[in-house]
C-alpha cells in the first residue's frame, strides 16, 4: 500500500478518527484536570466533537468510495447516516448535562463513553465487511452496556446493565456465528465478495448464516421477538442514556441491518424477506399492544421504539430505493421527535427527584402550556398522525411497501398505528385532560429548548421535507 | 378580481391558523398571572380570525364563476416534487359551499362559547385551528394534503370533547378519535396505491384516472370504510352520539355542522367520480344501509331521554337522506344531497345552539327537566319551533328541499328507496315535534325553572343569520343549486360516460 492510497483511505474515516482522538485525548484532559470544571469542558468538548464529526462526514469527505480493501466504505447512505447519528448524539449529550448535574453523575467517562460509542455506530454505518461490521458493533455496545449502568449506586441501573450486557452479549454470539457460517459458504467475509457468492445461487449454509445474522442485529435494533431487553434497560437506565439508546444506536443499527440484507444478500431477497416480515408485523404487534398498559412513561417509550422499529422494517422488507429513502426519512423524523420527547421526560423533574410516570403529567397542559403542547405536537408526531411529520414517515413507508407488492404488511402497518395512537393518545390524555398538581421545576436551558424546538418542528419541519426526502432519495445503494 | 391573485384560497384557509398562532405566542410567553387577560382577549382574536375568513368566503362565493365545471382559485406550490407530491388547493361547485358554510358557522361558535371559563386561549386555538384543517379538506386537491387536513382534524376535535366536554367526555374523546381513525387509515393505503397507480396525487388528474374495475372495488371499500364512519352511516355511527352529548355546544355545533360533511363531500370527490364501476355496484348496499340508518335511528331517536342525544340521532337519520341523494346518482338527487348537507348543517348546528341555551342555565340536558318554557322564554320558543319544524322538513324551510329533492333522485332509481325514506320524515316529526311538546310547551312544573332567561343579547346575534339562512334557504333554494349545478352536471356525465365505456 502506498503513502497515496494510504492517506485517500484514511480521507475518507476523517469523522471516526476525529472520534476517536478526540476521545483519547478528551481523556487525558479529564484524568489530568480533575474537578467540576475539567468535566464541563469534557463534556462541551464532546458536543462539539460530534457536531464536528457529523458536519465532517458532510463537508470534509470529499470523495466515496472503499478503503482498506473494501473493509470500509463512504457512500451517500454513510453520509447520510453519519449526519444524523452525530447531530442527534449531540443533542442527547446536550440533554445529558443538567441531568447529570443534578444528579451527581458527573464524570468524565460519561461524555467519553458516548464518543466511543458515535465512533462505533459510525463504523456500523460504513462497515463493507463482516469483521469491520462485528469491530463496529461491538466498540458501540461495549461503550453502551457501561453508559447503561452508569448511575453505580442504583439498583435498577446496574441491572439495566447487566441485562443489557448479558443478552447483548448473546446477540453478538449468534451474530458471530452467523458470519463465521456465510464465511464458510462463500469463501469470503467482504460485502462484495459475498454478494458475488449470493449471485451464484444461495446454498442452505448462507441462509442459515444470514437469519442468524438477522437475529443477531435484530437484538440490536430491538424488534420483537429480540426486543425483550429494551423496557427494562430503558427504566432502568438515566434517562439521558435512554434518550441516547433510543436514537443513534437505533439508527445505525437499523441501517447496517438495511445495508446487510440489501447489499450483499440482494440476491436472496425472496429468502429473506419473509423472515424481515414476519419481525416487522411481531414487532408493530408487540410494541402497540404492550404499551397500551404501560405506567411508566420511559416503558411506554421503550414499547413505541419497538413498534416504531417494526414500521421500519417495513421500509427495509420493500427492498427497494423507495424502501431505502423511506427509511432515511423516517428514522431521521423519529429520531427527532424522540429526543424531544426525553426532552420533555427529562422536564418532569419536580423538587424531590426526577418522576417517571404518566401519570404525573396530569395536567400539565394548563400548569405549563409551552411543555403541555409540545408533548402533544411530539406524541402525535411519533404516533404518525397529520398533520405532524411524524406522519410523512410513516406514509413513505406504507409507499414503499404498497410499491413492493407488501399490501398485507401495509395494511397491518396502519391498523397497529391506531392501536398505537391509543397509547399516545393516553399521554396526551393525561397532559390535557386530567387534573394534578405534580409541580415541576422549571428545566435548564438545554432541556427547555430541545423540548421546545423538537415540538415546532413537528409542523414547521412540513415546508423543507422536500429537501430532506431529496437528500435521501440522492443515497443510493449499489446493488438496487 | 381575486381570480388571479393565487395565494387567495390558502390565505382564506389559514387565516384562522395564524390567529391561533398570535393567540399562542402571548400565551406560551406571558407570565401566569396575565393568563386571564390572554384569556379575555383571545376570544377577541378568534372572532375577529374568524369573521375575516367568513369575509374572504363571501368574496370568494361571490366570483366564483357558476358556468364552468372545474377548478378555481387553484393555487400550486411545488412541494416533494420528486415523488409527485404536490400542495394544491382550489375549490369546483362542490366543495365551494362547504367551504362558506365552515367559514359562517365557524364566528358563530365563537359567539356561542361564552359560558367556557376554562383555558379559554387553549380553547380557542383549538377552535381555529380546526376551521383551517376543516376548510383545508374541501380546498385540497391533492391526495395527501387532502388526507392530512382530513385526519389533523382529529387533534383539534379531541381535545376540545376532552378538555371542555360533559362527564363522560373521555371515553367520547377516546371512542371519537380511534374509530374514526381506524376507519381512515385503510383509506391512507388505497390511497398510497392510487399514488402507484396514476403516479401523482394530483386530484384533477386522478380524477381523468381510470382504475382497473377490481382494483376499484378494494379502493371503493377502503373510502367507503373512511367516509362511512365520518358521515356516520349505520352501523358505524355509534361514535356519534357519545362525542355529541359530551362535547362543547360549540363543539357539538362543528360536528353536526361541518365535520359530518366530510364524509358525503369525500363521496362526491373521490368515491363516485373515481371508482364509477364500484359505485355502481355499491350502491344497492348504499341505499340499503341508508334506509335503514333513516328509519332505524329515527326510532332509537324517538326513545332518547336526553335532548343532544336525540338531536344526534336526528342527524345520522338526515345524513341517510345525503347517501341515498348521492347514490341515486342523477342530477336531482346528487344536487338535493348537496343542499340537505348545506341545510344539515344550519339547522342542526342551531338546535344544539338551541340545547345550549337551555343547558348553560340549568346545566342539564334530561327533556323530562324542562316543561312549560314558553311561559319564560316565548322568544326562545319560537326560535326553537323553527328549528324543529326546519329538521322534520316542513315546506318553507331548508330542510324540506334537501329531502324532497334527494327522495325525488331516489324515486328514479326505485320507488321503494323513495317509500322507506318517506317513512323517515314521518318518524323524524313523531321525534321531534314530541320533543318540541315536552320541553316547550304544558305547564311548567319543575320549580327550578321558575327564573330562567329569555335569551340575551349575544344569544340573539348568534340565532338571528341561522334563521335567516334557514329561512332563505328553503324559500329560494335555486341559490344553491346556481353554484353547484354546473359541477354535479359534470360529475354525472362523466359518470354515465365511465359506465357506458366498455369493461376492458
Amino acid at each position: 500500500m502506498t503513502a497515496d492510497m494510504l492517506s485517500r483511505d484514511l480521507s475518507l474515516l476523517i469523522p471516526e478518527i476525529l472520534l476517536a482522538c478526540g476521545a483519547m485525548a478528551l481523556l487525558m484532559l479529564g484524568v489530568f484536570m480533575k474537578g467540576e470544571g475539567a468535566n464541563k469542558l469534557v463534556q462541551w468538548f464532546t458536543v462539539g466533537l460530534l457536531v464536528a464529526a457529523g458536519l465532517g462526514a458532510l463537508f470534509l469527505v470529499t470523495g466515496e468510495g472503499t478503503a482498506f480493501d473494501g473493509g470500509f466504505i463512504f457512500d451517500g447512505l454513510a453520509r447520510f447516516s453519519k449526519v444524523a447519528i452525530g447531530i442527534v448524539a449531540a443533542i442527547a449529550m446536550l440533554l445529558a448535562m443538567p441531568y447529570l448535574k443534578a444528579e451527581r453523575l458527573g464524570k468524565i467517562e460519561y461524555p467519553i463513553l458516548v464518543a466511543l460509542a458515535v465512533t462505533g455506530m459510525m463504523m456500523m454505518v460504513s462497515a463493507n465487511d463482516l469483521i469491520a461490521m462485528y469491530m463496529g458493533i461491538e466498540l458501540q455496545s461495549l461503550a453502551l452496556y457501561v453508559l447503561a449502568a452508569f448511575n453505580r449506586d442504583s439498583l435498577r441501573a446496574s441491572e439495566a446493565g447487566l441485562k443489557y450486557f448479558v443478552l447483548g452479549a448473546l446477540s453478538s454470539g449468534l451474530l458471530l456465528y452467523g458470519s463465521s457460517l456465510v464465511y464458510g459458504f462463500a469463501g469470503a467475509t467482504g460485502f462484495n465478495e459475498i454478494a458475488i457468492a449470493v449471485e451464484s445461487g444461495p446454498s442452505v449454509g448462507l441462509i442459515f448464516g444470514l437469519v442468524f445474522v438477522i437475529c443477531g442485529l435484530a437484538f440490536k435494533v430491538s424488534a420483537a421477538p429480540f426486543h425483550m431487553w429494551t423496557p427494562d434497560v430503558y427504566e432502568g437506565a438515566p434517562t439521558p442514556v435512554t434518550a441516547f439508546f433510543a436514537t443513534a444506536p437505533k439508527f445505525a443499527a437499523i441501517v447496517l441491518l438495511a445495508r446487510v440484507l440489501v447489499e450483499p444478500f440482494g440476491g436472496m431477497v425472496e429468502q429473506w424477506r419473509d423472515v424481515i416480515w414476519i419481525i416487522a408485523a411481531l414487532s408493530m404487534a408487540i410494541g402497540s399492544f404492550g404499551a397500551l398498559t404501560q405506567q411508566n412513561i420511559k416503558r411506554l417509550m421503550a414499547y413505541s421504539s419497538i413498534a416504531n422499529m417494526g414500521y421500519a422494517l417495513v421500509a427495509v422488507a420493500a427492498a427497494s430505493q423507495t424502501g431505502m429513502w423511506a427509511l432515511l426519512v423516517y428514522m431521521t423524523l423519529y429520531m427527532i421527535s424522540v429526543v424531544g420527547s426525553f426532552g420533555a421526560i427529562l422536564s418532569m423533574r419536580t423538587r424531590e427527584g426526577m418522576v417517571e410516570q404518566i401519570s404525573d403529567l396530569a395536567g400539565v397542559a394548563q400548569r405549563n402550556p409551552g411543555l403541555g403542547w409540545s408533548i402533544t405536537a411530539l406524541m402525535f408526531s411519533i404516533g404518525g398522525l397529520p398533520f405532524m411529520v411524524g406522519f410523512f414517515g410513516k406514509f413513505f413507508l406504507i409507499y414503499a411497501a404498497v410499491e413492493a407488492n407488501l399490501l398485507v404488511l401495509a395494511v397491518l402497518a396502519v391498523l397497529f398505528s391506531v392501536v398505537g395512537a391509543a397509547y399516545y393518545l393516553r399521554v396526551v390524555k393525561t397532559v390535557w385532560f386530567d387534573d394534578g398538581d405534580v409541580e415541576f421545576v422549571p428545566a435548564s436551558l438545554s432541556i427547555y429548548w430541545v423540548t421546545r424546538l423538537a415540538g415546532l418542528s413537528t409542523v414547521l419541519l412540513l415546508p423543507v421535507l422536500g429537501w430532506l426526502v431529496f437528500r435521501a432519495y440522492s443515497v443510493g445503494l449499489a446493488t438496487l | 378580481m381575486f381570480g388571479e391573485f393565487e395565494a387567495f384560497l390558502s390565505i382564506l384557509t389559514f387565516v384562522p391558523a395564524i390567529g391561533a398562532l398570535v393567540i399562542a405566542l402571548f400565551r406560551f410567553t406571558a407570565r401566569p398571572e396575565d393568563q386571564a387577560l390572554i384569556d379575555k382577549n383571545s376570544r377577541l382574536v378568534a372572532w375577529v380570525a374568524t369573521m375575516v375568513t367568513l369575509a374572504l368566503s363571501v368574496i370568494m362565493v361571490a366570483n366564483f364563476d357558476r358556468e364552468t365545471a372545474g377548478f378555481q382559485f387553484v393555487h400550486e406550490v411545488t412541494w416533494l416534487e420528486q415523488i409527485g407530491l404536490g400542495y394544491r388547493m382550489g375549490v369546483d361547485g362542490l366543495s365551494v359551499l362547504f367551504v362558506l358554510l365552515t367559514a359562517g358557522l365557524m364566528p358563530i361558535c365563537i359567539m356561542a362559547s361564552g359560558a367556557i371559563e376554562k383555558r379559554v386561549a387553549d380553547y380557542m386555538i383549538a377552535f381555529l385551528l380546526l376551521e383551517t384543517l376543516i376548510i383545508g379538506v374541501f380546498c385540497a386537491l391533492d391526495l395527501v394534503v387532502f388526507y392530512i387536513f382530513f385526519e389533523g382534524g382529529l387533534i383539534p376535535m379531541f381535545i376540545i370533547i376532552g378538555v371542555w366536554g360533559g362527564q363522560n367526555r373521555i371515553y367520547a374523546a377516546f371512542k371519537f378519535f380511534l374509530y374514526t381513525l381506524l376507519g381512515s387509515v385503510l383509506m391512507l393505503v388505497a390511497m398510497v396505491f392510487m399514488f402507484l397507480q396514476a403516479g401523482t396525487t394530483d386530484i384533477t388528474v386522478l380524477l381523468e384516472t381510470e382504475f382497473a374495475r377490481n382494483a376499484q372495488m378494494w379502493m371503493w371499500l377502503a373510502f367507503f370504510a373512511s367516509f362511512a364512519v365520518k358521515m356516520p352511516m349505520w352501523p358505524v355511527h355509534t361514535w356519534l352520539p357519545d362525542a355529541h352529548v359530551q362535547a362543547p355546544t360549540a363543539g357539538s355545533v362543528i360536528l353536526a355542522g361541518v365535520l359530518l360533511k366530510l364524509g358525503g363531500y369525500g363521496f362526491l370527490r373521490f368515491s363516485i367520480p373515481m371508482f364509477p364501476d364500484a359505485s355502481d355496484y355499491f350502491a344497492p348496499m348504499v341505499f340499503v344501509l341508508s334506509i335503514i340508518a333513516i328509519i332505524y335511528t329515527s326510532l332509537v331517536a324517538f326513545r332518547q331521554t336526553d335532548i343532544k342525544k336525540l338531536i344526534a340521532y336526528s342527524s345520522v337519520a338526515h345524513m341517510g337522506f345525503v347517501t341515498m341523494g348521492l347514490f341515486a346518482m342523477n342530477d336531482v338527487g346528487v344536487q338535493g344531497a348537496i343542499f340537505q348537507m348545506i341545510s344539515h348543517g344550519v339547522i342542526s348546528g342551531a338546535l344544539f345552539l338551541c340545547v345550549g341555551v337551555i343547558y348553560d342555565r340549568m346545566h342539564t340536558r334530561e327533556i323530562a327537566f324542562y316543561g312549560g318554557l314558553v311561559h319564560r322564554m316565548p322568544v326562545y320558543a319560537a326560535i326553537f319551533a323553527l328549528f324543529t319544524m326546519a329538521n322534520v322538513g316542513l315546506p318553507g324551510t331548508s330542510g324540506f328541499v334537501g329531502e324532497i329533492m334527494t327522495m325525488v333522485g331516489a324515486y328514479q332509481v326505485s320507488a321503494w328507496i323513495a317509500f322507506g325514506a318517506a317513512f323517515g320524515v314521518i318518524l323524524s316529526a313523531m321525534y321531534m315535534l314530541t320533543v318540541y311538546r315536552n320541553v316547550v310547551f304544558g305547564e311548567m312544573t319543575n320549580p327550578k325553572l321558575e327564573n330562567i332567561t329569555d335569551l340575551n343579547r349575544m344569544e340573539w346575534a348568534i340565532f338571528i343569520p341561522l334563521v335567516i339562512m334557514t329561512l332563505w334557504l328553503g324559500l329560494s333554494s335555486t341559490i344553491v343549486t346556481d353554484i353547484t349545478a354546473a359541477s354535479v352536471d359534470n360529475l354525472i356525465s362523466n359518470y354515465d360516460a365511465a359506465l357506458a365505456a366498455p369493461a376492458e
